[in-house]
C-alpha cells in the first residue's frame, strides 16, 4: 500500500480554510519564517478518508477479532463511553479555565468527574486518596516511586534499592531506575511465585520498597502477599502494587487490604477504555494515609458548600507530573464504565475473567505444556516447549493463530517462562468464541507435529507476510523525508 | 452487565467441564484477604448514564469565547479527523507487537514520524510521548545520556507548566538544573552563554515561547555545540506552518505538544507529546519507533524497531520506562495534517498570526493597555499590560462571556497586571472587536 505522501497530487486540497476577515500580520519578521514549506501531502478529503479507511482494514482490533493479548486486558470498549467523551461539555473544555479567578466554578462538571473517580477508586482499591495525573501505567509507577522517594527523604531514611520479582513487567525496573534507584531482582520459587526466602535475604535497611504485580504476570495470586508486605514494612520499606492485573480481583480483593501502600490502576485495562493502537491510557495512583501529603499537585477537594475546587496547597507534594488533571478523556470513559458496572458488575468481571482463563487453561493442558498448572486468575501462561521439539516456536504458533483469525497471545513474556504464550481472554468473551479459539490452538498443536512448515510459513492471510525485523534495524528507515 | 457475554447456564456448564466450582476459582485468596461490603453504587443502564453525564457536562462553561492559550489552543478540527479516529480497527487495537495484524497502525505511525520530521526539519522521530511536558523531560534525560554530563540550562520563557514538571522529575536526581531569566521576552543570551560550560548537557528553549514571542536560536545552537552541549527546542507545531524550523536553527532534539494538530482540549488530555532528533541520536530516543522493512515476499511493510532501547527488553537499563504512549492522538495528528496538507497548514498558521496581529492592534489601542515586551515579533499569543490587576480584569470579563487570557502573575513575579492572550484561526474579527470593547469598558 502506498504511503500518504506517495498519493499526493500538487494543488489538491482536503479542507477549505476559513476566509480571513483581518489584514495580514504586521508581527511576523521575514527572517523568522521557514524558507521551504513543510512537505505535507496534497490530497482531497476523499483521498484522506480512503487512505485511513484502507489502513484501518489492515489492523486487528477487539471489535474485529478475539484479542487474548496477555497482561493487556483487551476487553470490549463500550461505545457509550466514546460518545460521552465527545460531548462538547467535556471535549471543548480548556484546561486552564479552573486556574482563572473563580474559574473552578466554570468547570464544576469536569471536577466532579475527577472527584468521583477518586472516590470510586479509593473504594475499589482500599486506598486513602488518588491522583489522576499519571497518563499510563508506567507513568503511574514513576509517580509512585517518586512519592516513595519523597517519603523516605522526609523521614531521613537513606535508601537506594527497589526490589521487583523476576516475573515483573519491564516497566517496573525501568520506572524505579529512572526515579534514581538501583533495582534488584527477587527470584521466583518453583510455584511461580516470588520467593519469600529470597526476599528475606535481600531485605535490609537500604530497601526503599518492593514493586509487585498481584496476581503476577503468570496469572497467579500469591496467598502470602500480606506477609510479603509486612516484611517490606519491617524495614520501613513501601509496598507498591502494579495494578495492571487488577481485572482478576476487582470487587473481590482490595489491594489496600493486602498491605500495599501505593497502587496504580491501568484504566485502559480493568476499566475498559480503548487501547488506541498503543495509547492513550491512564494510570491513576492511590496511596495510604501516610503518603497522602506527597500526592502530586493539584487534587480536587469538596468545599463545605458542596462545590469542588482544586487544592494547590500541598507543601510536601512531589509536584507536577502532568500539565493538568491527567488524561481526562480517559478518566471520563472509565468513570462511565464503573457507573454502568456497579458493585455487582465489577465482581462479575473478575469472576468471568478468571473462569474464562481457567477454562482455556484446562482445555489446552493436554496439548501444551504449562509449568504452573494450578488454578490461575485472569490469564494463563503456556510454554511451547513441546512444539519447539518439532521446530515450531511460540512465534510460529502466534503466526498460525493469525491465519485462523485470532490476534495472538503475548509471546516470550514473562521472561522466566521458556517459549511463553500468555493468554488473557477477559470476561467479555463468550464461550462460543473461546471454544473456537481452543479449537484453533488444538489444530495448531497437531500441525506442529504433522506439518510444521505450514506454521513456519504463516501468516499467509494478512496484507503482508512475516517481516524482516533485522533488516528494519540494520537498514534503518524510520521516516520518509 | 451487558459487556459480559456468558449466561449463568453457560458458566455452570463451563465450570462442570473443567471440574471446578465457582469457589475453587478464588480458593487461592485467603478468606481474610477478601474484601467485604464494597460501598459502590448499583450498575446503570446506558440511558441513565447518558442522562447523568449530559447533566454533568452541562455544568461546564463551554460557551465562553476563548482567548486562553498557554500552550493549549482552541483550533478548528475537520469532521473527517473524528470520523477516521472512530474506526474501531484503530482504537480497539493495542501496541503493534504483531506486525502482520497491525500494518494499519504501523504505517500510520511511520507517516506520523515522517510528518514530524518534515515539520521540524529533523531526521528521526519516535511514535509519541504522553504530552509536551513529559516529552521535554525525556529530551532532557536523553541529552544527559548522550553527553554523559549533568547540567541543564532552561530559560524561563519555556512554558512554566513544563518547567514545574521538570523540577518535579529531577528533584531526586543529581541533575544541576539552571534556570535563566528571559531578557525582554526572549531567551536570555547573556545568562545562557555565561552558564554554558563543559558540564552542560543541554540548553532548553521554546519557540514561540510562553509569551508568544518568536525567536531564532541559531546563535544559541552554535554556542551550545561549541561546548559540546545539545540544543533542545520545544515548539508549537501549528506555528511550523510558517515559522523557521528548529532544524534550520541547529536544534538537536525537538519536542512539543501536538494538541493543536486535531485534538480537542478535553480538559487537559489525552494530548500528544512528540519528539524528533538527528539521525546520530536515534538509538538514544525513548519510546516506540516504527521502521520500514520488507516481508518474506519482498513487499514493503512496517515493524516496531530498535526495541533493544526499550523497557520490555532492557528493563532498568532502558532509555525510558514508557510503554503505552499516545498512539491514537498521533493518528489524529496524522489525519489532521493529511487533510490540511502543505497549503492548508501554512494558511491556517498564517491566519492565526493575522488574527493575533489584528487583536494586538485593537487591544493596544485601548488607553492604558500596552505590550509588556518590546519584542514585536509574535505568532498568535501576546503579553499585554493592563492598567489594573490582570486576574481581576479576567474575572470581570468572564462575566461578559470571555475567557480573555491567562494572568501571568501565577508564574512570574512582578507581572500582576500582565495578561497572556491567545488568538486562533477560530476567532473572528467581530469577537476580537467585542473583546476590545468589553475590556475597555471595565478599565
Ligand atoms: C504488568 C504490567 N505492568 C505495567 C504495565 C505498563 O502499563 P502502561 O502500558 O499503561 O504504561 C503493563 C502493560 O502492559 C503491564 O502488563
Amino acid at each position: 500500500m502506498k504511503l500518504v505522501f506517495e498519493k499526493s497530487v500538487k494543488g489538491r486540497r482536503g479542507l477549505r480554510i476559513a476566509k480571513s476577515d483581518v489584514p495580514t500580520s504586521i508581527n511576523l519578521n521575514p527572517d523568522l519564517l521557514r524558507d521551504k514549506d513543510a512537505e505535507l501531502p496534497e490530497l482531497s478529503e476523499l483521498d484522506v478518508v480512503r487512505h485511513f479507511t484502507e489502513l484501518s482494514r489492515r489492523n486487528f482490533g477487539v471489535d474485529t477479532n478475539f484479542y487474548p493479548l496477555g497482561s493487556c486486558t483487551m476487553k470490549y470498549n463500550p461505545k457509550v463511553c466514546e460518545r460521552i467523551a465527545s460531548y462538547p461539555g467535556f471535549a471543548h473544555l480548556h484546561p486552564l479555565l479552573p486556574q482563572l479567578r473563580s474559574g473552578g466554578m466554570l468547570t464544576q462538571g469536569a471536577l466532579e468527574v475527577v472527584y468521583e473517580m477518586d472516590m470510586l477508586l479509593r473504594e475499589i482499591c482500599g486506598m486513602s486518596a488518588f491522583t489522576m495525573q499519571p497518563m499510563a501505567g508506567a507513568h503511574g509507577e514513576l509517580c509512585g516511586i517518586m512519592m516513595m522517594a519523597a517519603y523516605h527523604q522526609d523521614k531521613g531514611n537513606k535508601k537506594s534499592i527497589v526490589l521487583a520479582p523476576d516475573s515483573a513487567h519491564g516497566t517496573n525496573p525501568a520506572s524505579a531506575a529512572i526515579a534514581g534507584y538501583t533495582v534488584k531482582t527477587v527470584p521466583s520459587d518453583e510455584n511461580g511465585l516470588m520467593s519469600i526466602e529470597a526476599l528475606k535475604e535481600m531485605l535490609n535497611d537500604d530497601v526503599a520498597g518492593l514493586m509487585l504485580t498481584c496476581p503476577n504476570t503468570l496469572g497467579l495470586f500469591n496467598p502470602h502477599v500480606k506477609e510479603i508486605c509486612d516484611l517490606v514494612h519491617s524495614v520501613d520499606g513501601l509496598a507498591y502494587y502494579d495494578g495492571a492485573n487488577l481485572n482478576a480481583i476487582v470487587g473481590k480483593v482490595c489491594p489496600g487490604d493486602l498491605g500495599f501502600d501505593i497502587v496504580h490502576v491501568n484504566l485502559h485495562k480493568t476499566f475498559a477504555t480503548p487501547h488506541g493502537g498503543g495509547g492513550p491510557g491512564a494510570g491513576p495512583v492511590g496511596v495510604v494515609d501516610k503518603l497522602v501529603d506527597y500526592l502530586p499537585i493539584s487534587t480536587v477537594i469538596k468545599r463545605e458548600d458542596g462545590t469542588l475546587a482544586l487544592d494547590y496547597n500541598k507543601s510536601k507534594s512531589i509536584g507536577y507530573i502532568a500539565p493538568f488533571y491527567g488524561n481526562f478523556g480517559i478518566l471520563l470513559r472509565a468513570y462511565v464504565y464503573i457507573l454502568m458496572a456497579g458493585k455487582e458488575g465489577l465482581q462479575r468481571v473478575a469472576e468471568n475473567a478468571v473462569l474464562n482463563a481457567n477454562y482455556i487453561k484446562e482445555k489446552l493442558k493436554p496439548y501444551y505444556d504449562i509449568e504452573h498448572g494450578q488454578v490461575c486468575k485472569h490469564e494463563c501462561v503456556f510454554s511451547a516447549t513441546r512444539q519447539a521439539k518439532h521446530g515450531v516456536h511460540a512465534l510460529d504458533i502466534a503466526k498460525g493463530l493469525i491465519d485462523a483469525g485470532y490476534h495472538p497471545p503475548t509471546m516470550y513474556f514473562p521472561m522466566i517462562v521458556k517459549e511463553a504464550l500468555m493468554i488473557e481472554p477477559t470476561e467479555c468473551e463468550s464461550r462460543e468464541t473461546i471454544d473456537a479459539f481452543i479449537g484453533a490452538m488444538i489444530t495448531i498443536a497437531k500441525k506442529a507435529e504433522t506439518n510444521p512448515d505450514e506454521l513456519k510459513a504463516a501468516p499467509v492471510t494478512t496484507p503482508v507476510g512475516r517481516l524482516d525485523e533485522t533488516k528494519a534495524a540494520r537498514e534503518l528507515n524510520i521516516a520518509s523525508l | 452487565m451487558p459487556f459480559i457475554s456468558n449466561t449463568d447456564a453457560q458458566r455452570v456448564q463451563m465450570l462442570a467441564e473443567i471440574g471446578l466450582t465457582a469457589e475453587d476459582l478464588f480458593a487461592d485468596v485467603p478468606p481474610e484477604l477478601r474484601c467485604r461490603g464494597l460501598n459502590l453504587p448499583e450498575g446503570m443502564g446506558e440511558q441513565e448514564v447518558r442522562n447523568r453525564l449530559a447533566g454533568i457536562a452541562a455544568k461546564n462553561y463551554i460557551h465562553l469565547t476563548l482567548f486562553l492559550g498557554g500552550g493549549f489552543y482552541d483550533h478548528f478540527i475537520p469532521s473527517a479527523v473524528y470520523a477516521m479516529l472512530s474506526r474501531s480497527e484503530f482504537y480497539t487495537a493495542y501496541t503493534p507487537y504483531q506486525p502482520e495484524t497491525s500494518q494499519g497502525t504501523l504505517q500510520a505511525i511511520y507517516e506520523f514520524q515522517s510528518m514530524m520530521c518534515r515539520l521540524t526539519d529533523m531526521e528521526a522521530s519516535n511514535a509519541s510521548m504522553y504530552d509536551g511536558g513529559t516529552a521535554l523531560y525525556e529530551a532532557m534525560m536523553m541529552a544527559l545520556r548522550i553527553t554523559k554530563r549533568n547540567k541543564v540550562i532552561i530559560d524561563d520563557s519555556v512554558n512554566p507548566i513544563y518547567r514545574v514538571m521538570i523540577q518535579s522529575y529531577t528533584r531526586n536526581l543529581k541533575i544541576d538544573l539552571e534556570e535563566t531569566t528571559n531578557h525582554e521576552g526572549l531567551a536570555n543570551r547573556d545568562a545562557i552563554l555565561k552558564a554554558l560550560d563543559e558540564d552542560t548537557a543541554a540548553v532548553m528553549v521554546q519557540n514561540p515561547n510562553f509569551f508568544g514571542c518568536i525567536d531564532d536560536f541559531t546563535d544559541i545552537a552554535a554556542a551550545a555545540h561549541k561546548k559540546g552541549a545539545l540544543l533542545i527546542v520545544s515548539c508549537y507545531p501549528m506555528s511550523l506552518g510558517i515559522l523557521k524550523t528548529p532544524g534550520a536553527m541547529g536544534a538537536d532534539i525537538v519536542t512539543g505538544e501536538g494538541q493543536s494538530l486535531g485534538l480537542p482540549m478535553s480538559f487537559g488530555g489525552p494530548y500528544l507529546g512528540f519528539m524528533a532528533t538527528r539521525k546520530q541520536y536515534v538509538r538514544n530516543l525513548p519510546g516506540r519507533i516504527v521502521g520500514e522493512t520488507t516481508d518474506v515476499n519482498g513487499d514493503r511493510g512496517f515493524v516496531l524497531t530498535l526495541q533493544t532501547r526499550e523497557q520490555h527488553i532492557r528493563r532498568d537499563k532502558a532509555t525510558s520506562n514508557i510503554c503505552s504512549n499516545e498512539a491514537l492522538c498521533a493518528l489524529a495528528a496524522t489525519i489532521y495534517l493529511s487533510l490540511l496538507g502543505k497549503e492548508g497548514l501554512k494558511e491556517t498558521a498564517q491566519l492565526c498570526a493575522d488574527k493575533a496581529s489584528y487583536a494586538y492592534q485593537r487591544l493596544t489601542a485601548i488607553p492604558g493597555v500596552k505590550p509588556h515586551f518590546p519584542a514585536k515579533w509574535v505568532f498568535n499569543e501576546m503579553v499585554l499590560d493592563l492598567p489594573c490587576d490582570a486576574t481581576e480584569a479576567i474575572g470581570k470579563l468572564i462575566e461578559k462571556g470571555y475567557a480573555a487570557g491567562f494572568p501571568l502573575s501565577r508564574y512570574y513575579k512582578g507581572m500582576d497586571n500582565s495578561i497572556l492572550i491567545a488568538v486562533t484561526e477560530k476567532r473572528t474579527k467581530q469577537q476580537i472587536g467585542m473583546l476590545a470593547e468589553e475590556l475597555e469598558a471595565i478599565l
